[in-house]
C-alpha cells in the first residue's frame, strides 16, 4: 500500500552542495498531497528529523550501526559472544552473522533474531558516538548511505525488511516505539523540507 | 517432508521447517556428534557446516537449511578436516570432550579460508565455541599445528 | 609383612568369559582389595566365583585373544584423564602394549568399585580418582602379569623368573615367547597370587610419561557416547518447568495448551515441578512452554542478593563457630604496628558443565537401569531406590561419558536422578525415560558454590611479623542437612566452609577463625575446588597484604611462614624460579604470586597482567605443581591449564545473583564462560616427586584469583578483593 502511495507522487530530486564538504540531499514535492501544503519548510524537515533520530538512537538501529562490534538488546551491551566487522559487515570466518542469524525471521527456539540482509551497517554509516547532525548529513549523502537517492531513502525506512525488523525483534527485544508509518511520514517530510540536519 | 542434505546423502524429514536443526539431527537421524550446549548460539558445540561456514544447529530452523549442504562431525572429510582432528589428537585437546566436535567444525572452517591464522585470527574466529574445561591453550596450539600440517 | 614396593592383594574371583556371545577368550581379573585397610570388602572377594558369563560384576580387567587390554573404570570420566590414569597404572604393572589399551566403566557395585578413600561408597570427586586407586589399580595390573607369567613358566618349562614381560609379550631366554592374548586361557587357570611386588620407580615405562589420553579420538571424531547420546527405543524426552523461586512448589496448573503440542505425549507434577514428556527434545520445550502454573511462593527464598550480602555482613559482625584457634589473635592483634581489615565478597556460582544435567531411566520389574554420567553412583542407586521403592543393588547405573561436571553430577541429593526416576514412576514405567535440563535450568536450577563473605583483621608487628590474625567466614554449609554431614561437619563446622584457612600451612601464631552457617533455601553444593574457591583468594590476598604492610617481598614473606625443606616451600620457589620472580615489570604490568595446597597437592602461580586504560588483561600465567608422582605430566598440565580456563571466569565476571529470590542469568550470555580471546599463556612446571600421588582435577584453581589480583596491585596499586573483581575500580 505504501509502495502504491509513494509511486503515485511525482517527486522532483535537486541535488545541492549546501556547504563546504558536505553533499545533501534536497527533496522537494511540487504537491505534496499527504500534508496538505505546498511547501515544507526547514523549520518543519528540521523537526521531523529530531523525530527520526529518536529512532536511528534506538538500540534495535544503533545496535547495528557501529564500528567494530555490534551491541546487543536493550541494554545495548556488547555482543556475546564478541564479533568482528570482517571484510563484508558480516564478520569473520566461524563468526558469520549468518552462522546463527537466520536470513528469514526470528528464531523463536533459540530466541536469535534475524531478518533478511542481517549485517552490520557500512562502516561509513556508524552512528556509535555520532552527533546527530552527523547522522543526519550522513543519511543523505549517497557515498555514504549505500547510494540511497530520496526514493529509495523513503522506501528504505518504510519498506525494508531488515529495517521493518525493527518492529518485530521478538520477545525480549523492544520495538520501536514510534510506528513505522508515522516515521516513514516524518522522513518524507525531513527530506520535502530540504533535508534539514542540526549543527 | 523436508529435504536436507546431510553428510552427502538426502534425508527425508517429516518435522515443523521451524524445528532447530540440532534436534532433527540429534533426535531424528541419530546424529549426536553434534552437542546441545545452551541452545542459544551461545556455544558453539552444537556447530555443523552449513555450504562450508560454521553455522549453529540449534539457531538454524530446519526449513531454512533446506537444499543447503548440511556437514557433521560425523561426515567430515577433506585434508584439512584430517589436519584438525590429528593434530586436536596429537596435543590430546580433548578433556571432557563435549564442546569439541563444535571447536573442530570451527577450526576447519577457519582453515579452509586462512591457511595461516595469527593468535588475533583463532581468537576472532573461535570466540563463538566455549569450552568450560578451559582448553584453549591446546586449540590454539592445535590450529597451528594443523596449519603447520598443511604447509 | 609388607616390603617396599609390595603389597599383599587378597585372593579375587576371576572368570573365563568364553562362548555366549563372545568369540574369543578372555581373561577377566578379579577385584583385588589390600589387606586390612577395607574389611568390608573382604568377605565379598572370598566369595566363591560366579559361573562363567559374559558380564561380571566383579572385575577390573579383560585381556582378550587379540591381545586387548580393557580396564573397567570405577571413576567417571569428565574431563580429567581418570580414565587413561587408571589404565596406566594396571598397563604398567602389566607390561601392556599401551595401543590396545581401552577403558569401559565399572558398574555400580559399590562392594567392588568403591572409592577407597569414600569408604563403601562408589564415587568420583574431591580429587581422590587416582590417589585412592594408585596401589590397587598397580596390584591388579602385577597380579595379572604374574598369572601370565605362571602360564607360560608351565607350558615352557621354565622357571618362573627368568620369563621377560614386554609391550604384552613374554619371551625366555630359551628363543620361546607369547603374547598375553595366546595365553589368555592357560592364564585364566592359574592361582591369583596372594601378594604381588610392585615396580621399582626406575623402571616404570608409563607412569611418568605423558601417554596419549585413551578418549581423545571418540572425542574428536564425533563417535564419543556422552550420557546425553544415548537412546532407547520409546525414549520419551521430559523436560520439567520448576519454580523460579527455591522453596516454591506448585499451586495449580493447566496444562492444556502443553498437551495439544505435536509429539507431547504426557504432563505430570513432581515434587519440583512439572514434566513434559515428549517424543522429542523440541516437542518438550515447546510443551513445558505452553504450560500454565502458578507458584505458592509461601515458603520460598524471596530475598535479593543485596539483602544477603547484608545479612551475612551483620553475621560476620559477630562472634561465629570456632573453626580454628592458634595462640590468641586478639592479644596478638592488640601488639600489631600496623593492621589491616577487609571483606571479600563471593557470589553464588554455576558450574555449568557443557553438557546439561541429564539422565535416562527404565523401569525394570524389579527396579531401574539408568545411563547417565553418573559420579557418585552410590548415592544415586540410593536415592532413586528411595523413590522407587527399592534397595540400591536394584538399581542398575550404565556410567556414560559426562560432558564436565565441576562437581555439579555428584550432588548428595541425587537432585537430577531422583528427578528422572519420579517421572518414569509418575508415568508407570510405560517408556524410557531421558530426562534433560536446558541451559537454563542449569542456570537457573540451584546446587551452587555457595555466596561466602569473609572478614579478616590482620597486623603485622614493629618487627614485620604476623602479630594476629582475626577470620570471620559467612557461608551456607554444603553437609548440613544431607547424608554426609556426619563425616564432615564438626561442632557444627563445616570444613567445606573453612578449608584453606583453617588449616593453612602458613605458620601464623595467632589465628582465630570463626564461621556462620547461613540460612537460606537456596541449594549449595560443592564447585571446583569446593571451599578453597574462595578461601584461598582471601588467604592469598591477606598474606600480599601483609606483605606489602611489613616492607617485605611477597614471596619472601611467605616463605618465611613456610617450614624450610617442606614441599610448600619447594613450590613456590619453583614458580619463582621458572617466572623469574623479581625481574623489572614493564609500567603498566605486574606480576603476582599466590601459593596454596588444596586435596593433598601443592599449587603455586605467578599471573602477570597488564592493565591498560582501565582493561584487565591476564597475558601468562606460572604454576608450579606438587602433586606426589606424576602418572601423566601431560594430564596434569592439561588439568592446571584447565582449571586456569576455568577458574578466570569467575574472576572476571561470573555471578548468580537474585532478585527477589529470583535467579537472574539464564544462559552463557549473562553467565559467561572464559573464552578463547581471554585465554592467558600457560606454563605448568611438575615438581617431581616421590610421594603418592594427590588430587589434580581442582587444586590447579585456587591460587589464580589471588595471583591476578595481586599482580593487578603490583600493576597499578590498587586492590581489588571481592569476586568477580570490580573492573571498574581500574577506570
Amino acid at each position: 500500500m505504501r509502495r502504491a502511495q509513494v509511486g503515485l507522487r511525482k517527486i522532483l530530486f535537486l541535488f545541492l552542495f549546501v556547504s563546504v564538504g558536505m553533499v545533501a540531499l534536497i527533496w522537494t514535492a511540487g504537491n505534496n498531497a499527504s500534508h496538505g501544503q505546498a511547501t515544507t519548510t526547514a523549520a518543519e524537515s528540521l523537526a521531523a528529523w529530531d523525530k527520526i533520530a529518536t529512532v536511528v538512537e534506538h538500540p534495535r538501529c544503533l545496535n547495528c550501526h557501529q564500528v567494530d562490534s555490534p551491541l546487543q538488546g536493550d541494554s545495548a551491551r556488547l555482543h556475546v559472544p564478541l564479533v568482528v566487522r570482517g571484510d563484508d559487515n558480516m564478520g569473520v570466518t566461524g563468526m558469520r552473522c549468518t552462522n546463527c542469524h537466520s536470513q528469514t525471521g526470528n528464531n523463536p527456539t533459540s530466541g536469535v533474531p534475524g531478518a533478511p540482509g542481517w549485517s552490520l551497517a557500512p562502516l561509513e554509516q556508524n552512528w556509535q558516538g555520532v552527533a546527530s547532525g552527523d547522522i543526519c548529513r550522513q543519511m543523505l549523502d549517497p557515498a555514504r548511505n549505500g547510494n540511497m537517492n530520496a526514493e529509495q531513502l523513503v522506501h528504505h525506512f518504510a519498506e525494508d525488511e531488515l529495517v521493518g525488523w525493527g518492529w518485530n525483534p521478538g520477545p525480549g527485544r523492544e520495538a520501536i516505539p514510534m510506528p513505522r508509518a508515522e516515521l516513514t511520514d516524518h522522513v518524507k517530510t525531513w527530506l520535502a523540507g530540504g533535508g534539514a540536519c542540526p549543527q | 517432508m523436508i529435504t536436507l542434505t546431510i553428510n552427502g546423502k538426502e534425508q527425508q524429514l517429516d518435522v515443523d521447517p521451524e524445528m532447530p536443526l540440532l534436534w532433527a539431527l540429534r533426535d531424528h537421524l541419530n546424529l549426536t556428534g553434534t552437542k546441545f550446549g545452551c541452545g542459544a548460539a551461545q556455544c558453539g558445540a552444537f556447530t555443523v557446516h552449513i555450504d562450508g561456514e560454521a553455522a549453529r544447529s540449534c539457531s538454524t530452523m530446519v526449513g531454512d537449511a533446506e537444499g543447503r549442504e548440511i556437514v557433521t562431525i560425523e561426515g567430515l572429510s577433506g585434508k584439512v578436516a584430517e589436519a584438525v582432528q590429528a593434530a586436536w589428537q596429537k596435543l590430546d585437546v580433548v578433556q571432557c570432550g563435549y564442546c569439541q566436535s563444535g571447536q573442530i567444525m570451527s577450526a576447519i572452517t577457519l582453515l579452509s579460508a586462512n591457511e595461516k591464522p595469527t593468535d588475533e585470527d583463532i581468537n576472532a574466529s573461535m570466540e563463538g565455541n566455549i569450552c568450560r574445561c578451559g582448553t584453549y591453550v591446546r586449540i590454539r596450539d592445535a590450529i597451528h599445528e594443523a596449519a603447520k600440517a598443511l604447509a | 609383612m609388607l616390603i617396599q614396593n609390595s603389597q599383599a592383594i587378597a585372593p579375587s574371583r576371576r572368570s573365563f568369559l568364553k562362548g555366549a556371545g563372545l568369540s574369543t577368550s578372555v581373561f577377566v581379573l578379579g577385584s583385588f582389595v589390600p589387606f586390612g585397610r577395607f574389611a568390608a570388602a573382604e568377605g565379598e572377594a572370598a566369595a566363591p566365583a560366579p559361573a562363567a558369563a559374559v558380564f561380571d560384576p566383579n572385575m577390573f580387567l579383560r585381556i582378550g585373544s587379540d591381545d586387548s587390554v580393557v580396564v573397567l573404570c570405577k571413576h567417571l570420566e569428565m574431563g580429567q584423564g581418570v580414565s587413561t590414569g587408571l589404565a596406566t597404572l594396571v598397563a604398567e604393572e602389566l607390561d601392556a602394549d599401551w595401543s590396545k589399551v581401552g577403558f569401559d566403566f565399572a558398574p555400580n557395585n559399590p562392594k567392588v568399585y568403591n572409592n577407597l578413600f569414600f569408604g563403601s561408597y562408589i564415587g568420583t570427586g574431591g580429587s581422590t580418582s587416582m590417589a585412592n586407586s594408585w596401589n590397587q589399580m598397580r596390584q591388579v595390573g602385577a597380579a595379572a602379569r604374574a598369572m601370565f607369567v605362571a602360564a607360560a613358566a608351565k607350558q615352557w618349562n621354565v622357571p618362573a623368573a627368568e620369563i621377560t614381560v614386554a609391550n604384552a609379550v613374554l619371551a625366555h631366554a630359551s628363543g620361546k615367547s607369547a603374547r598375553f592374548g595366546e595365553l589368555v586361557e592357560a592364564a585364566m587357570q592359574e592361582t591369583v597370587p596372594t601378594a604381588v611386588t610392585l615396580k621399582d620407580p626406575k623402571d616404570w615405562k608409563y607412569i611418568g610419561q605423558p601417554l596419549p589420553r585413551l578418549d581423545s579420538k571418540g572425542k574428536t571424531t564425533g563417535t564419543a557416547t556422552f550420557a546425553i547420546d544415548f537412546r532407547r527405543p520409546g525414549m520419551l524426552t521430559a523436560l520439567v518447568r520448576r519454580a523460579p523461586q527455591f522453596g516454591a512448589t506448585v499451586k495449580s496448573i493447566d496444562d492444556s495448551d502443553a498437551r495439544k503440542i505435536k509429539g507431547v505425549v504426557d504432563v505430570v507434577q513432581i515434587p519440583s515441578g512439572i514434566a513434559v514428556l515428549a517424543n522429542d527434545t523440541w516437542a518438550a520445550m515447546r510443551g513445558r512452554d505452553a504450560l500454565k502454573i502458578t507458584w505458592d511462593n509461601s515458603l520460598a527464598e524471596t530475598r535479593s542478593s543485596d539483602a544477603l550480602v547484608a545479612e551475612y555482613r551483620d553475621l560476620a559482625a559477630t562472634p561465629g563457630i570456632v573453626a580454628a584457634n592458634r595462640g590468641d589473635a586478639a592479644l596478638g592483634l592488640g601488639k600489631a604496628s600496623q593492621s589491616y581489615e577487609a571483606e571479600f565478597t563471593f557470589p553464588f556460582l554455576a558450574h555449568a558443565p557443557m553438557e546439561p544435567l541429564n539422565c535416562t531411566i527404565e523401569l525394570t520389574p524389579d527396579g531401574a537401569e539408568i545411563w547417565a554420567g553418573s559420579q557418585f553412583q552410590s548415592i544415586d542407586d540410593y536415592a532413586v531406590g528411595q523413590v522407587l521403592g527399592v534397595t540400591p543393588d536394584k538399581i542398575r547405573i550404565h556410567t556414560l561419558l559426562g560432558g564436565g561436571s565441576f562437581g555439579r553430577r555428584a550432588n548428595p541429593m541425587a537432585d537430577w536422578a531422583v528427578e528422572a526416576a519420579q517421572i518414569a514412576k509418575a508415568i508407570g514405567g510405560k517408556a524410557p525415560v531421558h530426562l534433560l535440563w536446558t541451559r537454563e535450568d542449569d542456570i537457573k536450577g540451584g546446587y551452587y558454590r555457595p555466596m561466602a563473605l569473609h572478614k579478616v583483621k590482620a597486623g603485622v608487628d614493629e618487627a614485620g611479623r604476623i602479630a594476629g590474625w582475626q577470620h570471620t567466614i559467612v557461608s551456607k554449609s554444603i553437609m548440613i542437612g544431607t547424608a554426609l554431614e556426619p563425616m564432615t561437619v564438626k561442632d557444627g563446622v563445616d570444613a567445606t566452609s573453612v578449608e584453606g584457612v583453617s588449616d593453612t600451612p602458613y605458620g601464623i601464631e595467632n589465628l582465630a577463625v570463626h564461621v556462620h552457617n547461613a540460612k537460606t533455601a537456596i541449594p549449595v553444593l560443592w564447585w571446583r575446588s569446593v571451599g578453597h574457591s574462595h578461601t584461598a583468594h582471601v588467604m592469598e590476598t591477606t598474606m600480599d597484604e601483609l606483605a606489602h604492610l611489613a616492607g617485605q617481598d611477597p614471596l619472601a614473606f611467605r616463605l618465611s611462614y613456610l617450614k624450610e625443606g617442606s614441599r610448600d616451600a619447594a613450590v613456590l620457589k619453583h614458580v619463582a624460579e621458572k617466572a623469574k620472580w623479581g625481574q623489572e615489570m614493564p609500567k603498566g604490568m605486574g606480576r603476582g604470586i599466590a601459593y596454596h595446597m588444596s586435596f593433598g597437592s601443592r599449587v603455586a602461580m605467578v599471573a602477570e597482567v597488564s592493565v591498560e586504560a582501565g582493561a584487565l588483561k591476564v597475558n601468562r600465567v606460572i604454576a608450579a605443581v606438587d602433586c606426589g608422582v606424576a602418572i601423566n605430566p601431560d594430564v596434569i598440565a592439561a588439568q592446571v591449564e584447565g582449571a586456569i580456563g576455568f577458574a578466570l571466569s569467575a574472576v572476571l565476571r561470573n555471578r548468580v545473583t537474585f532478585a527477589e529470590g529470583v535467579v537472574e542469568q539464564g544462559n552463557f550470555d549473562d553467565y559467561e564462560p572464559t573464552r578463547i580471546k581471554e585465554m592467558p599463556a600457560v606454563e605448568v612446571h611438575v615438581v617431581p616427586s616421590a610421594e603418592a600421588p594427590t588430587g589434580i582435577g581442582e587444586p590447579g584453581l585456587p591460587p589464580l584469583a589471588p595471583a591476578i589480583g595481586n599482580a593487578v596491585f603490583a600493576a597499578t596499586g590498587k586492590r581489588l578483593r571481592s569476586l568477580p573483581f570490580d573492573l571498574e575500580l581500574l577506570a
